[in-house]
Order: structure tokens, then sequence, then C-alpha cells
């Protein structure tokens, strides 16, 4: 029953941020972190000069080049101009303002969306933001983060705040169980196929459920991560008991008398019952298999055990022929077993997947196993420095380096192709990534999204396969 | 800020739903750190073919729609990435004004900050103008909040976010306005360091 009295997690976050009210409908909201990186910043600095304005919180920011930087040859200059300008501009804006700069021969740096998690500076109840869509990874910890534009990045850098209006509640109940080999990747892709690429716009998702808690925080980052692509601004999941060993002892997470009064804090953060939802979904984790996407939206996903859908068999008009585009782009007939697609590369990485339970789930499908001849590369690319760093001490590396993968440095990598990472006009691959847009990993590129085990498997049996045959 | 009040033009149509920020403007084009002259660039993949020859069946290289101001597109408009490259791109290209039934969340709280007016209308009212741009012109008009075909009886209202429409009528700096609420924004810090201090760290 509704109880008009009752919160959702979202509200409560969002009462705690409103500085003020602007209108009938926007706040002016206040800011708690802002990561920044290369892509996104440096328009928003420049603007920021011209207009003679000062960054408010240096103490709230971190800077961190991920996206366009190389994952070899860190020894070297970067090869690339444009990425060393901006690379070289990140460093200059952020020491101009005295923000914090994780360099990419700091231990530290990363995938932004990896990093701040790991340093604990992503904490319950907080409000997030940076220039980067996939910013919804954070809400795993019970934050409220969301991505935002150039323009609004120099907002935050001056104000600390943004003008907006109030997002809806959606929430999201997985019941059941996953099953084995069913990771939070296959999950996502699940939920996305379900709500569609829109399904969520306009709101922010509350994920609940045992499904849910059962999930690692790592695992509910990947979940958060791809909210995004469902069209949803921010994923959250209310802070538990997991969440707070996940924070313990993190370099930025509460000191001393802080954390117990930063653990009493984040205990009142949660939905009440009662509380009124403007969308509901329940999914049941039982029927899900190993998910991967045959088209050019997240949304066109199916188990690994279909087949290529036929576009004549959609009803709305409108997807048919996206259907139709998506597979002349993806150079793939209707009925082909999904089974039967051939790779040319894969790639294990990005905000989605880099993490070190990602690396691990890969590495035991891969161990003593071979990468098939037919793969032209498969990339392992850690999500932070001391991802890799932990990678090599569990010995991770070498069970992917005998496998024939190659194991890189820390970035964004083939997730977008800006670094000299990428897939080549009509190659296919096999990617832990979040976006199978046309172009996305390069030009002609086509992808198939999946799980770090899936993708591991695709590059065993050098075609897209199912991971419960090979565990 | 460019001023927004009324326009006539052309309205170019795009009618394919989920056309993402990769398609406006592909990610190679982002290490940029202008925001001007990605014009060329946008939409790269449908609009030039493999040679880098303008390809005749894309809107954009036809006449009279290479001078469309108004884009009319598919639900889900934006989607995908928060590059707000996809705006400076689009305004770089001349549109001024996208029509469509969704716009992605991230896009849509880009564009109003770049002069850009966005417009969300019904399925059958997209439908309605998709048909009759391909020989008419589009008109807006902001401060009344419709949609006209020219020469035709034919007037949609639209809804719209009363900050967002003040800001492109008057062309407003939406720093320089929050900046005005500086004192507000200092009191709201007093009072949310004494609740959660472990976020504040001078
Ligand atoms: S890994 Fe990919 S999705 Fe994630 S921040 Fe980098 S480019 Fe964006």
């Amino acid at each position: 029953m509704a109880d008009p009295q009752a919160k959702t997690l979202f509200d409560r976050i969002w009462e705690n941020h409103v500085v003020g009210q602007r209108d009938a409908v926007t706040s002016l909201i206040y800011i708690d972190l802002h990561l920044i990186h290369e892509l996104s910043s440096p328009q928003a600095f420049e603007s920021l000069a011209l207009n003679n304005r000062k960054v408010r919180r240096p103490d709230a920011t971190l800077a961190v080049p991920d996206h366009n930087v190389p994952t070899t040859d860190r020894d070297k200059p970067v090869k690339d101009p444009e990425s060393a300008l901006q690379i070289r501009l990140l460093e200059e804006n952020t020491k101009a303002h005295k923000i914090e700069f994780f360099s990419m021969h700091d231990i530290r740096q990363g995938i932004v969306h990896i990093i701040s998690p790991e340093q604990g500076l992503t904490q319950p109840g907080m409000s997030i933001v940076c220039g980067d869509s996939h910013t919804s990874t954070h809400g795993a910890l019970g934050a409220w983060a969301f991505g935002i534009g150039t323009s609004e990045v120099e907002h935050v850098l001056a104000t600390q705040t943004l003008v907006l209006r109030k997002p809806a509640n959606m929430r999201i109940t997985v019941k059941g169980e996953l099953l084995n080999g069913i990771t939070s990747k296959d999950l996502a892709l699940h939920i996305i196929g379900v709500i569609g690429a829109k399904g969520a716009t306009g709101h922010v998702i509350e994920y609940a459920g045992p499904v849910i808690e059962a999930l690692s925080v790592e695992a509910r980052m990947t979940l958060c991560n791809m909210t995004i692509e469902a069209g949803g601004r921010s994923g959250l999941v209310a802070p538990d008991d997991k969440t707070i060993r996940y924070l313990k002892g993190r370099p930025r997470a509460p000191k001393d008398g802080d954390w117990d009064k930063a653990v009493a804090f984040w205990a009142t953060l949660k939905t009440d019952a009662g509380a009124r939802f403007d969308k509901e979904v329940v999914v049941d984790a039982k029927k899900i298999e190993p998910q991967v996407t045959w088209g050019t939206s997240p949304e066109d996903v199916i188990s690994i055990s279909g087949r290529v859908p036929d576009p004549t068999h959609f009803e709305n008009p409108e997807r048919r022929e996206a259907a139709k585009k998506a597979l002349q782009y993806m150079g793939l007939k209707p009925g082909t077993l999904m089974r039967d697609i051939l790779v040319d590369r894969v790639f294990i990485g990005s905000c989605t997947n880099s993490r070190i339970e990602d690396l691990r789930s890969a590495a035991k499908v891969i161990k003593g196993r071979r990468v098939a001849d037919n793969i032209i590369e498969a990339l392992v690319v850690p999500g932070s420095g001391l991802v890799k760093a932990q990678a090599e001490k569990e010995g991770l590396d070498k069970i992917f380096k005998e496998a024939g993968f190659e194991w890189r440095e820390p970035g964004c990598s083939m997730c977008l192709g800006l670094n000299p990472d990428k897939v080549g006009p009509g190659e296919r691959c096999a990617s832990t990534s979040n976006r199978n847009f046309p172009g996305r990993q390069g030009p002609g590129a086509r992808t198939h999204l999946l799980s770090p085990a899936m993708a591991a498997v695709a590059a065993i049996v050098g075609k897209l396969a199912d991971v419960r045959e090979y565990e | 800020m460019r001023k927004f009040e009324t326009l006539t033009s052309w309205a170019a149509t795009l009618p394919q739903p989920n056309i993402d920020t990769d398609q406006i403007i592909p990610a190679r084009h982002l290490k940029t750190v202008k925001r001007d002259g990605l014009g060329r660039f946008a939409f790269e993949a449908a609009r030039y073919d493999k040679k880098g020859e303008s390809n005749p069946d894309f809107i954009f290289n036809q006449s009279p729609f290479d001078k469309a101001e108004i884009l009319i597109a598919g639900a889900n408009f934006g989607c995908g990435s928060s590059r707000e490259h996809a705006v400076w791109a689009l305004a770089d290209l001349g549109i001024r004004a996208i029509i469509s039934e969704q716009f992605a969340d991230i896009f849509a709280s880009n564009a109003p900050k770049n002069g850009m007016l966005l417009i969300t209308l019904g399925r059958d009212e997209i439908a309605e103008l998709m048909q009759h741009a391909k020989s008419k012109r589009v008109r807006i008009n902001l401060p009344s909040q419709i949609v006209e075909i020219e020469d035709m009886q034919v007037k949609i209202p639209f809804e719209m976010d009363p900050f967002d429409k003040k800001c492109l009528l008057e062309g407003l700096d939406q720093i320089a306005l929050t900046l005005r609420q500086n004192a507000e924004i200092s009191t709201y810090e007093a009072r949310w360091e004494k609740k959660t201090p472990w976020l504040f760290h001078d």
C-alpha cells in the first residue's frame, strides 16, 4: 500500500542535497564529489578561465586520465598528439586549481569509475557527478551518481551545485536466484532487454530484492553501470553490511570517530515500506541464461542458446526497421545460432567489467586453455593500477598471458577505441564493455556484449559460446 | 548564449529510434579541446561513404535539408554517452531545435545550455510533422510554445521546463545565475558539513 509519508532511498538522498528551490519544478542541488577526466573537461576549464571563475571545492574533486591513455609503453611519451594534449591540459588545469590528480604513472590511476570506489571516495548517500554517462556505477554503494555534460562540469566546478529537476523513482526487484555461471552482467543485459534502451529514461532505478542483496559490491557496480543503457541516469542499491565491509579501511573512507558517525548515517539510507515508485518491474533471475547482444543497441540482447532474430517478427515498425539495419551492420543473418558466430577479437575490460572479481572469473575459465587460432587479438585491460597489481599477486596475469591474451595497463582502451586499441572495420569483437553502438569500438566495428567469463570462453572457442559448458 | 524566440526553417527528418551520441559524433572526434568546428563530423558515418564522399541518400546531403535548422528525430534521441560534443556538433551543423518523442536524459540537459531547443511531442504529432516536413517548412514559436507547419492550419502546442525556457529566451548563462546564490550555497554547506563532516576535508 502506498503511504504518502513513506520515502524511497532516492527521495532521501535528493532531499539531503537540496540547497534551494529554483522554481516550481527545478532545484539547486549540492554535489559531494566531482570526478573529472581528460575528455569532457578541457572546454569547461577554458570557459572557467575566460570568465575568471574559481573552483569552489577542489577538495571534493578528483581528476584522472583514462579515456585515451595508451595501455602499453607507459614509460614513453603518449604518441598521439591530440591525446597527449588532453592529458597535459588535465594535469595543468587541475594543478592551477589545486585539484588532486592521479597521473598515468600513479598506481592508483585507472578508469574513473573503478578508482573512486576503490579509494573509498564513493560512499553511501553522496551525490556524485562526472562528465561521463557511466557515473551510474557508483550507485552500487548507495550513492546517487550520474553523468553530466561539459557545461554541467563547469557549473559544478564553479558552484559545487547543479540546477536539476527531480527524476522519477523506479524500482527493479530481482527475485529468485542467479543460476550457475550467470553474472550481474547477464542480469544487467537481461533487464535492458526487458525494459528497453529507454525503459528508465527520466528515472533513478533502485535495484532491490534477494538477488541484489546476494550480489557482491563489485557485481552491483556492473549492474548500476549498465543503468544508463536502459536510459536511467542513475541506478542505486541500498547500502548494507556488504557495503560497509567494502568501504572499511579504504584510503578515503571516513576515519576514526567519523567512521562510526558515517555508519550510523548510512543505516538511515533505505526505502520505507510502502514508498511509492513511479514504475515497478519484477524480474525472475532463475530464467536468465548467459546473455549476448546481436545488434547495435544493448536492448538487442538474447540468450546464448538463442538465434539471431528475424526483424520481420518485431511488432513495432520502428524496432523492425532498426533491427534490419542492425543486422546489416552486424553482418548477421536471421536464424543463425548465436553460438555459430565467429569472433575476431576479445576485450576484457571497461568500467563495466575490469575489477578483480571480473578478472578472476575470466581467468578461471581460461586456466590451462589457449586462445583460438582465429582470434586476432585478445586483450585484458585491468580497471586500475591497483586491480592490475592485485591480479598479478594472484598470478592471473600469467594465466592470461600463457593462454595468449595480452595483459595491458589500465584505461578505457577498446571500450571506445580512442587510443590505439581498436576493432577494425567489419571485425567482430566479444566485449565485456557496455555499448554495441555502430562504430563504438572503431569505425565499422561489430560488438557483442557479454560477461567476462563469456568473453573468456569466446576467446578459447573462437566463437560465441556457452560458459556453462566450459566451467 | 544565443537567444531563442521563433524559428522558421526546413526540418530534416531522421525517423529511426535510439540515435546515439556515437552516431551523432564518433568518439574519435572527442579528442578536441575546443567546442567549435565539429559540424563537419556530425553523423559522419551516415553522411559520407568510405571514400569520404557525400552520401546522396542522407537527408543532410539533400537540398533544402542541408540548410535545415530543425531536426525531427526518432525516439530516445541522443542516448549513450554524456558527450556535449553531440550538441556542439549539431549546433555547428546549423541545428537550433530538435523535435522528438523522447530525448535521452543527459542530452536533454546538455542541449538548452547551448541555446538549443528540444521539443517533445507525441508519436502521432511527430508522424504528422515528419510527413509534412518533406514539402513544407516548420515554424517554432517558443514564447507561445507552438509548433506549426507553414501554410497549414496545424498548430501543435508543446510543454517546456520553465527554467530552460527562460534561459533560452533571455540567453542566460546558468552559472552566473547560480553564482548569485552563493550565500545560500554556503549556508547549505555549513549545515551539511555538520551532518556529514567526513565529506569535507580542508
Ligand atoms: S570504460 Fe568505456 S564506458 Fe567506461 S568510462 Fe571508459 S569509455 Fe566510458
